[in-house]
């Protein structure tokens, strides 16, 4: 167990250097960053190679943005699998929906609940 | 100013120690939001019935509640100040700046102002990320039709 929470602390934090550089080397927002992140995230899982990462690392995989890029490709790529090209556009949000509606929900609960303050990083 | 306190002084202003510095930050607070992960993955495939793949969506919808708080109670504006990309890259920013959004538009009603700008910051990330997933599914797809490679 121990073992599992150090491979996720090392390979989750690595993921985050990897944005830290994007921003600080290419000059680029936070924005453009996590973009460029879920786009990686999404085309390493056309080669495959993101669920051996996340059988490898479990959270350290699963919680850094690029993990939305892979389950984004991952539902669109297994119902293509069963559909064909309808399958693409069907199957999109099939893994990767509650990361949005629970965004969508406590988005909602949390403008309901708290005053702005500015909270904007 | 001779050529040695140029070279102390390019030293002195150069940024690269500031960003190791950065990334140092962003790999400590990173890594521990990815910790902080894992023991809720643990927690759903202890008492759920959750593999390490599937404990995935619950572990990201808990740590975007969790987000929730931090944000509303202004921590996690301070803690995006620390971390840089270590509290940007984890889906808590993701939350984070869905939730801020929500937040700061709630003066311009429900409709217009936090359903309209909700995916205010955060909507490239979808949008990006489903066009890219469109991309590479559809390629993949050729590619397996083809024969080039299979699933």
């Amino acid at each position: 167990m121990f073992a599992t929470l150090l491979i996720a602390f090392i390979v989750g934090g690595l993921i985050c250097v990897v944005g830290q550089l994007i921003m600080d080397l290419g000059k680029l927002t936070p924005a453009h960053t996590l973009s460029i992140l879920v786009v990686l995230g999404s085309v390493l899982d056309g080669f495959n190679l993101y669920e051996p990462l996340i059988d490898f690392a479990g959270a350290g995989a699963t919680i850094p943005i690029t993990s939305f890029g892979n389950s984004l490709t991952h539902g669109a790529l297994a119902e293509a699998e069963k559909h064909g090209w309808i399958g693409v556009l069907t199957g999109m949000f099939e893994v990767t929906s509650s990361g949005i509606s629970a965004a969508i929900v406590f988005g909602m609960i949390g403008a309901l609940i708290f005053h702005s303050k500015g909270q904007h990083p | 100013m001779d050529a040695k306190q140029y070279d102390t002084l390019q030293q002195s202003l150069s940024p690269k120690p500031s960003i190791i510095k950065n990334c140092l930050k962003a790999f400590l607070v990173g890594g521990i939001i990815c910790t902080i992960g894992q023991l809720i993955t643990f927690f759903y495939m202890a008492y759920f019935n959750f593999t390490e793949r599937t404990a995935g969506n619950p572990t990201v919808a808990t740590m975007i509640f969790l987000a929730m708080l931090f944000t509303g109670f202004g921590l996690y504006k301070k803690l995006a100040q620390f971390a840089g990309a270590g509290s940007a890259v984890p889906v808590t920013g993701f939350g984070n700046a869905v939730i801020s959004s929500a937040i700061e538009h709630k003066s311009e009603g429900y409709v217009l102002g936090v359903g309209g700008n909700i995916f205010k910051l955060a909507g490239s990330v979808i949008v990006f990320g489903v066009v890219s997933a469109f991309v590479v599914a559809l390629v993949k797809l050729l590619l397996v039709t083809v024969g080039v490679t299979n699933w």
